[in-house]
Parts: structure tokens; sequence; C-alpha cells
């Protein structure tokens, strides 16, 4: 018999009406606004007819700066969606005392706690972290662009196709309810037979992919295409830690992929890897995503410490103290963050001798962590600090950091994490490193690099607006949660029994609102700068007067990036030049061979987002179906050889001597 | 790059390159390639890792003893290494650019890994047929993984051997085809060598358990 019921699910798998979450009013209200939202920006691109140009300038671009570009804006509107997911967080927990059951119910919160971790860590630092990169690092080393410019195409949009599923998954469907590392057997299908755990699995999957080809792409960059001179201890310490931290991605990310295809066979195939029967082994899960797990951590906190050895020397006026201890602190934490993996679960029970082990390792991290704070500070000693926004974010970071350091080597004695573990002090703690680190690098990065990408600063007011209430909304935030951890509550938890801890919640929600009030003051200060942009433009290319090469090329810089080739004599190249009298060449511009666009990397990323909907919803067709095209067209791009081009000389002529122009009106 | 960069001429310092050579195109593949492979070798050495750590769990099931045919491995053994030596000889005749040498030594490469993968499926079909599917056990689950993910891979150089095999049929031994199969060989070199710890560390010290 083949009824309409059976068709219906040879069509559509598992997707029926009853999967469109339709009872939750919190989730249809978001998809009202989100909706309204999406139609009014396609009508908008639509009626000013932007489409063809967002096709051809961006979506289709090669050029690294435009990629990272989008990277930021990737980055910057899943932040908002993991932060409406915090303040959910806060507000169910600040609510749910005295017999209330908050205005979650629990089958929405444990998701809402799952997707706040994911998107987080894997869409919102990733991509900010990994434009910041893109952007910044080929203009240090002087290159025209990444080693593989279609790769670095094709790795962004990977990387977005996996934010669209966990979004995706807000509407249709649901997404986890295990927490953001999925651990077995709560993950397996026995326990959650439900798509929550498929879009997790595909979404980071799928995002997997550009993460890793970026790390080969950009390490191959800094290997191969720097400037002729700028020999490894010469790269500016940003390129320093791109390096490691791409090396990280590539010796990592494969252990994700790995762990989670296993999962994928155990819920798909029932094999028994991670299963408490058949020989399976949960705990061998919990070891290898963590194998994974904490290398991501340096991946996401390495580039902002470059961000900081950037900002720090450029507005103390002083060169970097320290630049060789510099590098080989980051080397030396880039080989340890493999040797401490096993912290994160001492209660498993592996033994004294082994989590001795694993405690000592951590705590030896914290003395090269500890030699590049020194460095930072020796480099203020007897600076001539400026105290703009992008070193008002590194003396925060500083500050706040050290309290998040201290509080990690306290959890890495085992004997009080056993206390410890997955208390309110482990998520004050990671908090603690992951904001006053790596968000606070990012918006010293962003502040810092802005006039570059766009040739005009960001508004100040308003950025100081954002640091104070992010500064001071972090510490009301999180401090609670120290205390509440000491007091033994543990995470993830929708109710609470006990009223005396209810004012601490309250007071760390209060912190939520705080830092939610400088997120928006961000987005103002973006507004703002746009409308202001000509009272805040800098004419030339270098307002901060910086030390390292992406400030020798105009902002924004050509897509050529540099006319010529720099030629590079010591560490701060640019300062070297300005010191010693530099003339930027005028005359005998030459064509320049550049990579054409091509929209084999959209097409690709939209087939593999549809193989990964036919997977999660068991619709095998489209699955089939998708991945014959993904072949087809990924053969097919192979039989393309013509894939570059040259800009003509008379072109770098004219955009020269644009920027001639412009830096003379700037000069008078 | 060939460029005279004189660290002596302390006054006029030289800041750019006036007289700039074009970088030859895919000047990074090999690098870029070489360490998309080692990131795939940890996808291996992951999946030997659990094997370490399951492989002898049989959860009342049938071991390697009861399952594994040892001469039958060491003949697809011999199909995938002799696979690789006729690789071996497509880049000789590659480098003399003799076309003709080329196709064909990469058709016979095409038929080893074509027998390799036909063994290799057809020991799944038995052992599967015999109750030992990947779903009794963990060190089932592990085995069949482990072997499957490397299978995988090969039919994946196959595709690619043909892909190429195409290329090289309508452009010829051009430079960014040469590059393509030097990408392909290391592929395929590397694929041996994991089947190398495949057989050693799974086949035959399973047998020794």
């Amino acid at each position: 018999m083949f009824d309409s019921s059976t068709l219906a699910k040879v069509v559509f798998g598992r997707l029926t009406l009853e999967s469109l979450p339709l009872h939750e009013p919190i989730i249809v209200g978001t998809f009202a606004v989100v909706a309204a939202g999406g139609l009014a920006l396609f009508a908008a691109v639509t009626y000013f007819r932007l489409w063809g140009y967002l096709w051809r300038e961006w979506f289709t671009t090669v050029d690294h700066k435009r990629i990272g570009i989008m990277y930021m804006i990737l980055g910057i509107v899943m932040l908002l969606r993991g932060f409406a997911d915090a303040l959910m967080m806060r507000a169910q927990q600040a609510m749910a005392f005295n017999g209330s059951d908050g205005f979650l119910p629990a089958h929405h919160y444990d998701q809402v706690f799952t997707a706040h971790g994911v998107i987080m860590i894997f869409f919102v630092a990733m991509p900010l972290v990994t434009g910041l990169m893109n952007y910044i690092m080929p203009l240090q080393i002087g290159a025209r662009d990444v080693s593989f410019p279609f790769l670095n195409n094709f790795s962004f949009w990977m990387t977005t196709a996996g934010a669209v599923l966990v979004m995706m998954s807000l509407f249709v469907g649901e997404f986890a309810r295990t927490g953001w590392l999925a651990y077995p057997p709560l993950s397996n299908i026995g326990y959650s037979p439900d798509v929550g755990v498929d879009y997790y699995i595909w979404a980071l999957q799928v995002a997997g992919v550009g993460t890793l080809l970026s790390g080969v792409n950009l390490i191959c960059t800094i290997v191969k295409l720097r400037a002729p001179g700028m020999t490894l201890m010469k790269m500016p310490v940003f390129t320093w830690t791109t390096l490691c931290t791409n090396i990280l991605i590539v010796a990592s990310f494969p252990v994700l992929t790995a762990v989670l295809a296993l999962l994928t066979l155990d819920r798909y195939v029932g094999t028994n890897f991670f299963t408490n029967d058949f020989g399976g082994n949960p705990m061998m899960y919990v070891n290898i995503i963590w194998i994974w797990g904490h290398p991501e951590v340096y991946i996401l906190v390495l580039p902002v410490f470059g961000i900081f050895s950037e900002v720090t020397a450029t507005f103390s006026g002083k060169r970097l103290f320290g630049y060789t201890s510099m590098v080989y602190a980051t080397v030396v934490i880039t080989v340890l963050s493999y040797l401490v993996w096993l912290h994160h679960f001492f209660t498993m029970g592996s033994g004294a001798s082994v989590n001795s082990f694993f405690g000592i390792t951590t705590m030896i991290i914290s003395i090269p962590t500890g030699a590049k704070m020194f460095n930072w500070l020796f480099t203020m000693y007897r600076g001539r600090i400026r105290f703009e926004l992008p070193m008002m974010w590194t003396v925060a970071f500083m500050l706040t950091f050290v309290i998040g350091g201290m509080t990690g080597v306290l959890l890495a004695v085992p004997p009080a994490d056993f206390v410890l573990h997955n208390s309110l002090f482990l998520v004050a703690h990671f908090h603690n490193v992951i904001i006053g680190g790596v968000v606070f690098g990012i918006f010293a990065g962003i502040a810092y690099w802005f006039p570059k990408a766009f040739g005009f600063r960001l508004d100040p007011f308003w950025g100081k607006m954002s640091f104070w209430f992010w500064v001071v909304g972090f510490y009301f935030a999180f401090m609670p949660l120290y205390v509440l951890g000491l007091m033994g509550v543990t995470r993830r938890l929708r109710v609470f029994d006990d009223p005396s801890l209810q004012i601490w919640f309250i007071i760390a929600a209060f912190g939520a609102l705080l830092i939610f009030c400088g997120i928006m003051c961000f987005l103002v200060q973006i507004a703002v700068s746009v409308l202001k942009r000509e009272q805040l433009r800098d004419a030339t290319g270098d307002p901060w007067n910086a030390r390292t090469l992406e400030w020798a090329t105009s902002s924004p810089p050509p897509a050529f990036n540099f006319a010529f080739t720099p030629v590079v004599h010591t560490t701060d190249a640019w300062w070297d030049m300005k010191s010693r009298g530099y003339k930027r060449p005028l005359t005998g511009f030459k064509p320049i061979h550049m990579p054409s666009n091509t929209g084999t990397g959209i097409i690709l990323a939209g087939l593999s987002t549809a193989m990964a909907v036919g997977l999660i919803w068991y619709m095998w067709w489209l699955a089939a179906a998708s991945f014959i095209a993904l072949l087809a067209v990924a053969i097919g791009h192979t039989f393309n050889y013509h894939r570059d081009y040259h800009i003509p000389a008379d072109e770098v002529t004219r955009v020269e001597n644009a920027r001639t122009k412009l830096l003379a009106s700037g000069a008078k | 790059m060939s460029i005279n960069v004189n660290p002596a001429q302390a006054y006029e310092p030289i800041f750019y390159v006036v007289d700039e050579h074009e970088h030859p195109e895919g000047a990074s593949t090999m690098l870029g390639f070489w360490i998309y492979l080692m990131s795939d070798c940890l996808i291996f050495a992951i999946l030997f890792a659990s094997f370490g750590v399951l492989g002898g769990n049989y959860a009342a099931g049938p071991a390697p003893k009861d399952l594994f045919d040892l001469p039958l491995v060491a003949i697809n053994t011999s199909m995938l290494l002799l696979s690789s030596i006729t690789y071996g000889f497509a880049m000789l005749s590659m480098q003399k650019s003799r076309v003709g040498a080329t196709q064909a030594w990469l058709a016979i490469t095409g038929l080893f890994g074509l027998a390799f993968i036909g063994i290799e499926l057809s020991e799944f079909a038995h052992m599967i047929h015999e109750g030992a599917t990947p779903q009794r056990s963990a060190f089932l689950s592990s085995f069949f993984t482990l072997v499957g993910t490397h299978g995988l891979h090969v039919t994946f150089g196959l595709v690619w051997l043909v892909t190429l095999m195409a290329q090289v049929w309508r452009h010829g031994l051009i430079e960014a085809n040469q590059r393509r199969l030097m990408c392909l060989s290391m592929f395929w070199h590397f694929l041996d060598v994991v089947w190398i710890g495949v057989f050693t560390f799974v086949y035959l010290m399973g047998m020794l358990r």
C-alpha cells in the first residue's frame, strides 16, 4: 500500500505540521519579528535594486577584505541571537523562585542554554575572530590576498550555512536540549530521539568544513606570502597569533569532525560507540570532544592576544616590550593547549596520577599567559599612553582577564574541582575569560581597525558608552555567579528551592541588562559613525600613528592592497618606513595579477545546507540529490581553468592618484 | 623570489619592490594540500584511537579470530600497494611529458583501486551475512568505521582519478594538471600509509588478541 501518509513520509521525512513550534508563544512572536525584519530587508534590497550589486561585489567576492567584513557581520548578527538567549536565561533564573516556574518550560529552556553556548562559540566568537584574521593578516604581511581566495569565499559560506541551520532550528523543529557539547548518552537516539541533536551535528559539521579550510588557507598565506624581508621573527604579533590559531584549528577541528561523525553513526546507523551497552563508552566521547574543545578556547583567545599586543604598542607609542618572549609564549600556549583536556572532567575518576598530571599542565599554561600580561604592562610602562577606545578595552581586559585566569587556576586543582565541577563558579570562570578576553578583544579590534576597513573612525562617545555598559555589566552579571557557585549551585538549573539565592540571580540579571545596553550602544555607535562619516573621515590611512604594514596603504585599501609589494626591515615595518623617510611611489605602476570572483562557494554551501536539512529530517531523497549536486558542482568547478585576471596599470594608476589627492587634501 | 634586499644599504633603504615578478599560480597548493592531508590524518588518528579503546569490547559477539580472513586481506593489501607503485609510474611518465603512458598508468591504478574496494565490500558483506554487523558490538562499530572510512577515501580518490584523467585528456599535461596529479599522488600514497596502519593494527594485531 502506498497511501498518502507514506508518501508524505517519503517526501517530508520526519517533518510534519506538528514540528512547527506553534504552541510556544515566545517562539511564534520571535518568528513574527524575524520574518517581518527579513521581509523588510528583502523588500529594501529589491527596491533599491541591490541584489545584482550584492551578488557581484559581495556574495561571490574572493577579496579577503570583503570576506572579512562579511564574517564580522555574521558574527554581530548572531551575537544578537545568542544574547537574546542569555537574557531569557537570566530572566528565567531570576524569576523561578518561591514555587514560580518562571516563564520558560523545561523543553524550551534546555534548548535555550544549548543554543546560547553553541551560537556564542561557533557563530559569534569564531566568525568575529576569523573575520579579523581574514581582513588584517594579509595586509600585515604585505600580501595581495590569501593563498586560496576561492577557498576563502567557500569557507565563509559554509560557516554561514551552519548559522542558517541553527537559526532554522528555532522555527522548524527544535534545537538540542543537551548542553553545548551534546554529551552522550543524553545526546544519543534513545534519549534525544528528536531533530534537535541532528540540527546540532549538521550545523557544526557544515560550519566545521569552513573553519578547517580557512585554517589551511591562512597558514599557507602566512608561510608563503609574506613580503620580502619579513622573516618569521619580524612578523607582527597579530600575524604570529593568527598563525598559531590556525595551526590549532587545523590540528583540532578534524577531531571534532570525527567525534561528531561517530555520534552521527550511533544516532543514524545504530552503532555502539557511546552507548551504555554492547561495549560502548560514553566517556570516550567526552575525552575526544575536549581534545578538540580545549584547543578551541585558545583558538578564540590567541588572536585577541595579538590584537591587544598591536593596540598596546600603538597607543603607548612604543614598540612592544618583549616581542620574542611574546612569540614564544604564544607558541608554548599552542603546544600546551593539547595537554590539558582532561581538566574539564576531573570527576570522571581517572585516578590521582592522571588528574595531577592534567592539573599541573593546566597551571603551567598560566606561566606563558602571565608573561604576556607583563609584556603588555611593560609596554605601557613609560609609554605615552593615549586612552582611545581600543586602549580602554585593553586595560579592561587586563584587569578582568587576570581575575578569570586566577579562578581558572583554582579550578585546575583537582580536589577543588570536585567541589566546583559543573557549578556556576565554572560558568562564571569561562565567561570571565571569554567575555573579559575574547569579547573585549574583538571590540578593541573593531574599534582599532574599523577606520582601516571603512576610511572613517567609529564615534568615540557611543563607543565609550558601550564600553562602560559592557564592563560594568560584566561584573554585575558574573561576580554573583562566583558566589552562587561557591555555595554549590550547579549550572543549567531552571527552578530553585532556596529563596536566599534569588537576590544573586537578580543582580546577575541586572548585569545582563547592562550588557544589553552595551550591545545597543555598539549598534548605535556604528549607525552614528556612518551618519557622521564625513566628520570622522581619515584621509591618511594611518589615524592612530600605528606601527604595522596594514596602515601603510589607504583606508579602505584598494582591491590589490599594495600597488608595490613592501619590503620589510624590522618588526614594526610601517613605523620603520615612517621614521626612515619612506616616500610613496607615484609612478611606474604595473598591471596586478588578481583572482576572479566566483559563485561556486555560495552554491556549494547552499547545497550543503539542503543536504543537511535532508539528513536532519530523514528526507533521504533531498540528502541524496543535494549530495550528487554537490559533487557535480565541485567537479564542474575544477574544469574551470581561468580563475584570474589582471588589474590594468591604468586602473592602478588611477586608484593611486586618487589616494595622492586625498593625502594632499588631508595635509592641508 | 629573487629579490635583492641589501641590508647594508643604511642610506636609501628599499621599502618596496619595483620590479616584481608574478607569483607562479598555485605556488601554495602543495603546502596547502599537505596541511589538509595532515588534518585528515587526525581524523584517522581518532578512529584508530576509538578502535584502540573499543576494539576489545566484543559484547559476547564475534572476535577478530572468528571473522578475519588474513589471506584475503593480504591480497587486498597487495592491490593497494600495487596501485601506489603504478601511480608512481604515472608520475614518472608525467615528468617525461608522455600523455598516453600517464593515462595508461592512471587507468591501471584505478583498476587496482577498484579491485581493492571490491574485495573490501565483499569482505564486509560476508561479515554482515554472518551477523557481524556494525551494530553488534563496539568492536565491530569501530572496525567498520575505521576500515570503511579508509574505503570511502579510496572511493573518493577513484572519482578524483577519473576526473583528472578527463582533464588530462582535454588539456594535456599542462602545469595545472601536473599540480593536480601531484596532489592526488600525495592523497593516494597517504591512503596507502593509513592502510598499512589498518592492516597491522586492526588485522594482524587483532588476530593476536
